[in-house]
């Protein structure tokens, strides 16, 4: 019985990891590299990970993309909120993880304060490959964990 | 442009205002109005569009505040420049003569708290609404930390959130089956 759980955990998670629905939410310059690593250069689909969605509700990784002001932070709970489990998120560049050169008011010193984050992305931006390779990272670690 | 103004309004205080790529000139706060209505109606003057409304923060000087009103005719442009105390920032509404200036006033209110009286509407437009201080003053604590919150404050009251509940349910006990 273990034995068939685990296999079944295997199926299940490599088809998750397979093809990972990110939703679009592209905050400031760090969507125009996201933009890039999603189009034919870059070509994500490599990895499975290439239909953004426009809904919230058919997607399971939200990527982060930009500088997330404190008037946006409840938006983006919401949209987190509205997505269904499982569900993963990216945080994409310097901004998104510790508020990058903006240490003032208005913006959000790192979104994990707002939704909780499994792969931080390190770049002002960072490269279509750096993001590839957390996609990637993101991968291993959806395999590794149980169904 | 300064000394048509000049001849139009002989009791007020008009200066030529520093400025290095179009003409601006000086105008004391209580006869804004009226100079700006002359500088729309006029043929000669024209300013039918009230492009940009903006403020300068001369912390710690005084008067403390430079209100810039950034107007456009046809052929030229125009900068009106007034001083506003620190101590309490006001200044008479210029909505009878550009109905847009509402947005502008607003912003600038939201960025300086500069008050304009008459407005009508002088609620946040940039800033969270329940903001405290305003963020482009020079002694406002630009590096401040606050706890960011995740949720929206609600958009409609309990007794409208319940009274909402009870329609829906009056509306589907009569819905027939």
């Amino acid at each position: 019985m273990p034995v068939l759980t685990t296999q079944v955990d295997k199926l299940v998670q490599w088809a998750r990891r397979s093809s990972i629905w990110p939703v679009t939410f592209g905050l400031a310059c760090c969507a125009i590299e996201m933009m890039a690593m999603s189009c034919a250069r870059y070509d994500i689909a490599r990895f499975g990970a290439e239909v953004f969605r426009g809904s919230p509700r058919q997607s399971d990784l939200m990527i982060v993309a930009g500088r997330l002001s404190r008037k946006m932070a409840p938006a983006l709970r919401r949209v987190y909120d509205q997505m269904p489990e499982p569900k993963w998120v990216i945080s994409m560049g310097a901004c998104a993880s510790i508020g990058g050169v903006f240490d003032n008011y208005a913006l959000v010193q790192g979104v994990d304060q707002i939704v909780p984050v499994d792969v931080y992305v390190p770049g002002c931006p960072p490269r279509p490959e750096s993001l590839i390779y957390g996609i990637v990272q993101l991968q291993k670690k959806i395999e590794s964990q149980r169904a | 442009m300064i000394d048509l103004l000049r001849s139009l309004f002989p009791a007020v205080a008009l200066e030529p205002a520093g400025s290095i790529d179009q003409p601006a000139v000086r105008v004391p706060a209580a006869s804004l109005v009226d100079v700006c209505r002359a500088l729309r109606d006029r043929d000669e003057l024209g300013f039918i569009l009230l492009a940009d409304i903006s403020a300068v923060d001369w912390w710690p000087r005084e008067p403390r505040f430079e209100v810039v009103y950034h107007l456009s005719s046809m052929t030229r442009r125009l900068r009106v420049k007034v001083w506003v105390d620190g101590a309490s920032p006001r200044l008479p509404t210029v909505q009878e003569v550009w109905p847009g200036a509402g947005w502008l006033e607003r912003e600038t209110w939201d960025m300086f708290g500069i008050v304009f009286e008459h407005h009508g509407d002088l609620r946040r437009l940039l800033m969270p609404e329940d903001w405290e201080g305003f963020p482009l003053r020079k002694d406002f604590p630009v590096q401040i930390r606050l706890r960011p919150r995740a949720e929206e404050p609600l958009q409609v009251t309990e007794e409208e959130f319940r009274a909402n509940l009870a329609r829906d349910k009056a509306a589907r006990a009569d819905a027939p089956r």
